[in-house]
């Protein structure tokens, strides 16, 4: 024997953007906090220990921030000129900074003036790096070199002249402490060992690099120039994984989050976007509101921190996480009591009594199961039901329509019900997962309160607003279908012109190829 | 092996319940123990459930025409009468399924009662002879004369202008009086007085409604009638032996009209029941004090009462039998093939238990077991409230595809609106943890209009992602649906379906689809066009037509024949084009109704309709001659067919029924009752394990017999273990003489010394391999059988081709090819196409 069928609400997939668990993980940061700097902030460095200071570099200053602070706790401006990439060391205690003026600086985080200073390279040094030993320093410049240097001595070992342009962005290995990569501007990303003379290998990315990362494991390598993100597998010699064009405009940093799972992209064109790692498709996306020229992310994701073009640094924090401490609380003792024997497990010989499951339904469906129409009608007009799920109310007015009992429950009605009835009309009529049963519902309504038009001011007003809102819907859809039309005309005139253009080509043979970039 | 018997038709479930009240066996009775049998009329026969098993147990069948009436015979509570159409009573003896006496009254039986107090007579409705629509309650008694078949003849009228249904009339406490309602006249006639009181309510349309009598029921130990109206009253009617000082007191909670009505045995309670399809208990027939059982599925057609008034039961109109306790809970229910009012859904045959899946309840799809005429289960696919109530526009099922491995269903339900129709497309998917159905995605409004057609592309071997759904709509296009896979790895479902591609034809409305064999190519009918489209890129590959007369089914032939495309046509015609060629091979002039491949081999059935019989003609694709044909199926308009596949192909022994190999055949008809073709009769059909245990089931568990019981478990175990044994045992219980000798009553036995020769005879292993003899007899049969055929079943009116390879056609049989050749060379010259002159 059946029971009663509650109703079926239906629920519609929202339009847009799908909420993952992505989208909710990566919209769980506070509005951000937007801190001035003197120019464009070229690089931002977490310390990797804790509590995660972090170093931006921004014209010819270096500024130490503090998790919260908004201003810096520390600065190193003893720059003549830009000062460019301020890199941590592994152990937080040493930072180093390359310079216009060609010279690299290394400073204890304690102290003011520089420990070392390395002179080697004849034009600016855009990029610098210690190596996983910590007792070296990498370097690359605008003299299309890139060398290696030794921290104690504050000595060149060894300078590769292997780039043909401008070498701006590297990268240490974090599991061989003689391995680097650079990238440059003739389009191409080398990886030196310290232990050889020149380059281990080459990999031809196509545009001028303009960031480069190694994954964790070290086997993977993400290239970034251009409007492409590259990513190639290192250990199968520099084989191309995938190629990433989400970006319309040169995408200028890279970063990892803490778990590896995501890599995040920051680009000219104001976003930043994460991507999984595992499908390499785009999970989530930033907007900011100048170009973005540097990005990093703090240990456990805790801080996303966006340097811009226009010297604004954009820091966001995560949100607390919240608890619901309270709502187990309440429901604590009725659980003890039910838990009671739960874990018995009956025996052969036992006899089962099972208790049936006591279903617990919703007012309305209460209403409805014992065919009061015209109550089931007036809670789901309740304000709550209402206002923040009009689905339930219009499905419960489906079903009084399929019951054939519609017309009854709304009758019979005050001045104040019919004003309520038609506001939610009125308001909802527009929606198209609506549509379909509010006009059943606003014609019935006209239908039945047409003779009392004229006696109350307030059901008058409700029912010209309902006019207006249909009035205003029609002339809506039919400017949406002149759009339309003019799109269809200039598609098909579209259409016809490629047809030609096809089978001009297709002596040359070149269809094919045709195809194949009309389907990417 | 299976000597090569007629094929018959036969019955094998669904029909009408609803012929009369179901009756309880009387040995419900027994302490303790809640087993008893359930009588019902079905049509020709009478069933007989088991009540704790719900299980059919038995089949009485000897009435000729509907079945009108069942009642206990009351002086033994094992016998049963039934009246029927066919102008005779029976009695049975329904524990053993035999006819003990018929007695033919001459005209039709309406309806039946038997009564304690009457020794040898029941009482019976007839029509009166010589008017129309008048129908008079007679009595008649029942001669004791010896033998079988007798003659009633003496008749004596009761009472005159009564109303056919046996809702009617009721008798009253100890058969004293008998009460007969009609129209709005109650009549109540008073055996001992002879005295006739007639009482009437007012007028027949008042505001409040209908005021006729629909049912009447009398009290069984108090003067009291109860009678039910059209308008949802019940009127309790007392002190009715006055004419002028009667009064009743008036019972209102329907709000249709009351089917029936019956008194608990006390007479304490009245239960009533209606379209509502609610069962409502008034206490001590009283207004206030009443008890409902809610939501039983369908309108309640009859009530009625154990002896022992422990159970009741409600026969409803769609065939189920509900089984309620006497503290209204909801026991059990006996379902067949629940009657629904229209199966849009067609047959379909579940891939994966074999079941006919069609419409059951509104809303529901059942799904049929035709080894045990069982329900296996009902799935809700719309997933609301059913209101009964007439006169509403309810979601219902229309149409149901499975995919090959019956993974995936698909379900279109719909709902007429005045303005545009409410459409769903749901798709199911197989959760083997829990063993049912789940759904995967609703698609709202999948067309504009109706969905006409809908299939899946039936490729066994390929994976999942190969799998296609197209839908077919009135609104001129199809859709090709597909399965998409999530992205996203952390969302709760992995696949869902969406639209893949919109196919169109000159703004024709699409009317069927159908996939290759293969999956290949997707062949879409468009009024009176047939589109083949490739299924991988979507490209329109050719389109055949046979104007005039849009297309009615479409099928591709399947294994040696999958070039071919069997069409049939509104104006009659049967068209089978070549694929490889793009022309039409033949073509025949048949009204054909269904068109329906068998899914294993190539022989497609083909259902016609013409001056009111169906014929069946079975082809292959590959030549236009029928390899069978069965004139006037049945009586009924048949409305859908099905093949079911066979667990194991059966020996079949004439070669004019090979194509019974594989597969059977099934039909539903106008009036639901599901046919097959057989070469077995029903009763052979019903396992014998079944009658079994309605031997066993007849004695009461002692401590005895549970301890013998549990013996012989041990002992089947051991048997396990000795697999000859066992085998042997099997063969014994196969034998029918054994068989018959064990299950037949001592009393109906003939002397043990007529019955040991069988009896030994059947204890001996036959060899397998027969004598040439026997052989050659097969052989002279067989031709003998094709003469008969040549001369109905000559040949085809246009035929392009004549090139008949009797090598495909035979396949295995390369044994008797020679023969065959020969057969077909003797049906080529006698062909002369006159058979199709019929139509």
């Amino acid at each position: 024997m059946a029971t009663y069928k509650p109703v079926v609400v239906q629920t519609f997939p929202k339009l847009g953007e799908r909420i993952t668990q992505d989208t909710v993980y990566w919209r769980g940061y506070k509005t951000p906090v937007q801190i001035k700097e003197f120019g464009a902030v070229t690089k931002i460095d977490f310390s990797p220990v804790s509590p995660y200071n972090y170093a931006v570099t921004a014209s010819s200053r270096i500024h130490i921030y503090g998790r919260y602070s908004q201003e810096p706790i520390k600065t190193f401006s003893r720059f003549k000129d830009a000062a460019y990439c301020a890199t941590y060391r592994d152990d937080g205690n040493l930072l180093v900074a390359g310079s216009e003026e060609g010279s690299i600086r290394l400073f204890d985080l304690s102290g003011r003036a520089p420990l070392r200073q390395f002179d080697g390279h004849t034009k600016a040094v855009h990029v610098v790096g210690f190596l996983s030993d910590k007792y070296r320093i990498f370097s690359g410049g605008d003299d299309y070199s890139s060398s290696l240097w030794d921290v104690p001595s504050a000595t060149e070992i060894v300078s590769y002249n292997e780039h043909t342009d401008y070498v701006r962005c590297g990268c240490a290995s974090k599991v061989n402490a003689d391995v680097f990569i650079t990238g440059s501007y003739d389009h191409t990303v080398k990886l030196f060992d310290a232990r050889t003379k020149s380059s281990v290998m080459t990999i031809e990315h196509g545009q001028p690099v303009e960031s480069v990362l190694l994954f964790p494991s070290g086997g993977l390598l993400v290239s970034a120039g251009g409007r492409y993100v590259k990513v190639w597998d290192v250990l199968k010699g520099g084989q191309l994984l995938v190629s990433l064009k989400n970006h319309h405009k040169t995408v200028t940093c890279l970063c990892l989050n803490s778990s590896g799972q995501r890599l995040l992209s920051g680009s000219l064109d104001r976003h930043v976007k994460i991507y999984s790692t595992t499908s390499y498709k785009v999970v989530h996306s930033f907007n900011y509101a100048t170009s973005i020229l540097s990005l990093a992310l703090s240990p456990e994701d805790e801080t996303i921190v966006v340097g811009m073009t226009n010297g604004v640094l954009n820091v966001k924090h995560r949100k607390p996480e919240e608890r619901k401490e309270r709502s187990e609380k309440k429901r604590q003792p009725a659980y003890r009591t039910y838990v009671k024997g739960r874990t018995y497990m009956p025996k052969q010989e036992d006899f089962c009594v099972s208790k049936p499951v006591k279903r617990v339904l919703r007012k309305y469906d209460k209403l409805l199961k014992s065919f009061q129409s015209s109550k089931a009608l007036d809670a789901v007009l309740e304000p709550p039901i209402r206002l923040y799920t009009p689905e339930v109310t219009v499905a419960v007015m489906q079903e009084l329509h399929r019951r054939g009992t519609l017309r009854s429950a709304l009758a019979g009605r005050d001045e104040k019900q019919i004003n309520l009835l038609l506001t939610f009309v009125a308001r909802r009529v527009i929606e198209p997962r609506f549509t379909a049963v509010l006009v059943t519902v606003a014609d019935m309504i006209t239908d039945i309160y047409q003779p009392v038009v004229g006696q109350s001011a307030i059901v008058d007003r409700q029912f010209l607003r309902l006019q207006e809102a249909i009035g205003k819907e029609i002339d809506y859809q039919e400017e949406l279908l002149e759009v339309l039309g003019m799109m269809d005309t200039l598609f098909a005139t579209f259409t016809k012109k490629r047809a030609t253009y096809l089978e001009e080509n297709k002596s040359n043979g070149l269809t094919e190829t045709i195809e194949t970039n009309r389907n990417n | 092996m299976v000597a090569p018997a007629a094929l018959r038709v036969v019955r094998c479930g669904g029909g009408t319940l609803h012929g009369a009240r179901a009756v309880f066996s009387a040995d419900s009775k027994q302490v303790g123990l809640r087993r008893g049998y359930l009588l019902c009329a079905s049509g020709d026969f009478v069933k007989m459930y088991s009540v704790s098993t719900e299980e059919t147990l038995r089949l009485l069948g000897g009435h000729g025409d509907l079945v009108t009436g069942i009642q206990l015979n009351p002086h033994n509570h094992m016998q049963l009468y039934s009246s029927s159409l066919d102008g005779s009573i029976k009695l049975w003896d329904f524990m053993d399924g035999i006819t003990i006496k018929t007695f033919t009254v001459g005209s039709k039986l309406l309806a039946l009662y038997a009564l304690a107090s009457s020794e040898d007579s029941v009482f019976v409705v007839i029509p009166k002879s010589g008017e129309r629509d008048t129908f008079q309650l007679i009595s008649v008694k029942l001669t004791k004369a010896p033998g079988q078949d007798l003659e009633a003849k003496e008749l004596s009228v009761v009472l005159d202008g009564v109303d056919a249904s046996p809702k009617r009339i009721a008798f009253g406490r100890e058969g004293e009086y008998v009460a007969s309602v009609k129209d709005v006249n109650l009549q109540v006639y008073f055996f001992k007085q002879k005295q006739l009181n007639r009482f009437s309510v007012s007028g027949a349309k008042t505001k409040s409604g209908n005021n006729q009598f629909t049912c009447v029921a009398c009290h069984p130990t108090e003067d009291c009638i109860a009678t039910g109206h059209a308008d949802g009253k019940i009127r309790l009617w007392r002190n009715f032996y006055h004419k002028k000082e009667y009064t009743f007191s008036t019972l209102h909670w329907h709000h249709d009209t009351v089917m029936d009505l019956a008194f608990s045995v006390e007479g304490t309670n009245l239960l009533s029941g209606g379209v509502e399809s609610v069962l409502v208990l008034w206490r001590n027939q009283s207004d206030r004090q009443k008890d409902f059982l809610p939501r039983l599925g369908s309108p309640i057609e009859y009530i009625s009462m154990a002896s022992d008034g422990t159970l009741c039961c409600t026969v409803h109109t769609d065939n189920r039998i509900t089984i309620i306790n006497s503290n209204l809970r909801f026991s059990r229910s006996i379902q067949g093939l629940i009657k629904s009012a229209d199966v849009k859904t067609g047959l379909v045959v579940d891939p994966r238990t074999k079941a006919l899946v069609l419409n059951g309840e509104p809303g529901h799809l059942q799904f049929y077991c035709l080894q045990s005429d069982q329900q296996l289960f009902s799935l809700d696919i719309v997933q609301r409230q059913y209101i009964h109530q007439a006169g509403l526009n309810q979601a219902d099922l229309v149409k149901v595809a499975f995919s090959a491995q019956g993974k995936w269903l698909a379900t279109v339900e719909e709902r007429e609106e005045v303005t545009d129709p409410e459409l769903q497309l749901k798709l199911w998917f197989y959760d083997e943890e829990t063993q049912s159905f789940k759904l995967n995605t609703r698609i709202n409004m999948p067309h504009e209009d109706h969905i006409t057609d809908m299939c899946f592309r039936d490729m066994d071997e390929l994976e999942d992602d190969s799998l296609i759904l197209v839908t077919a709509g009135r609104d001129c296009v199809f859709k090709v649906w597909v399965m998409v896979e999530d992205t996203d790895p952390e969302a709760q479902q992995s696949v869902s379906w969406s639209c893949d591609f919109v196919g169109s034809y000159h703004n024709y409305q699409a009317t069927n689809c159908c996939f290759s064999e293969d999956g290949s190519l997707l062949a879409v009918s468009f009024e009176e066009t047939v589109t083949v489209w490739d299924s991988i890129t979507w490209d329109l590959k050719c389109t055949f037509c046979h104007p005039p007369g849009k297309i009615r089914n479409i099928c591709f032939g399947r294994l040696t024949c999958s070039k071919y495309l069997i069409g049939a046509t509104d104006y009659g015609f049967l068209c089978c084009w070549n694929l490889l060629s793009c022309a039409l091979e033949w073509s025949a002039h048949l009204n054909v109704l269904i068109l329906q491949p068998d899914p294993l081999s190539e022989h497609i059935a083909a259902v016609s309709w013409l001056s009111k019989e169906s014929s069946l003609f079975v082809f292959k694709p590959n030549e236009p001659r029928p390899i069978y044909i069965q004139r006037n199926l049945c009586r009924e308009k048949i409305q859908l067919a099905a093949f079911v596949p066979r667990d194991e192909p059966e020996m079949i022994g004439s070669e004019k029924y090979l194509w019974l190999r594989r597969s059977q055949l099934f039909f539903l008809t106008d009036t639901q009752e599901l046919m097959t073709l057989s070469t077995k009769s029903l009763e052979e059909r019903l396992t014998p394990s079944s009658k079994q245990l309605a031997v066993e089931e007849s004695l009461p568990v002692t401590p005895f017999s549970l301890l013998l019981g549990k013996h012989r478990r041990q002992q089947s175990q051991g048997d396990i273990d000795l697999g000859k044994v066992l085998v042997r045992n099997k063969h014994e219980q196969d034998s029918p003489a054994v068989k018959e000798l064990l299950h037949t009553p001592a009393h109906v036995l003939p002397s043990a010394s007529f019955l040991c020769p069988i009896f030994i005879n059947s204890l001996l292993i036959s060899k397998e391999n027969k004598s040439a003899e026997e052989v050659a007899d097969e052989v002279e049969m067989e031709s003998e059988k094709t003469e008969d055929d040549s001369d109905e079943e000559r040949d085809v009116t246009e035929m392009e081709q004549e090139d008949t390879s009797p090598t495909e056609l035979l396949g295995e049989m390369t044994c008797k090819l020679s023969k065959s050749q020969e057969k077909e060379l003797r049906k080529i010259r006698k062909m002369d196409y006159s058979w199709i002159s019929a139509f």
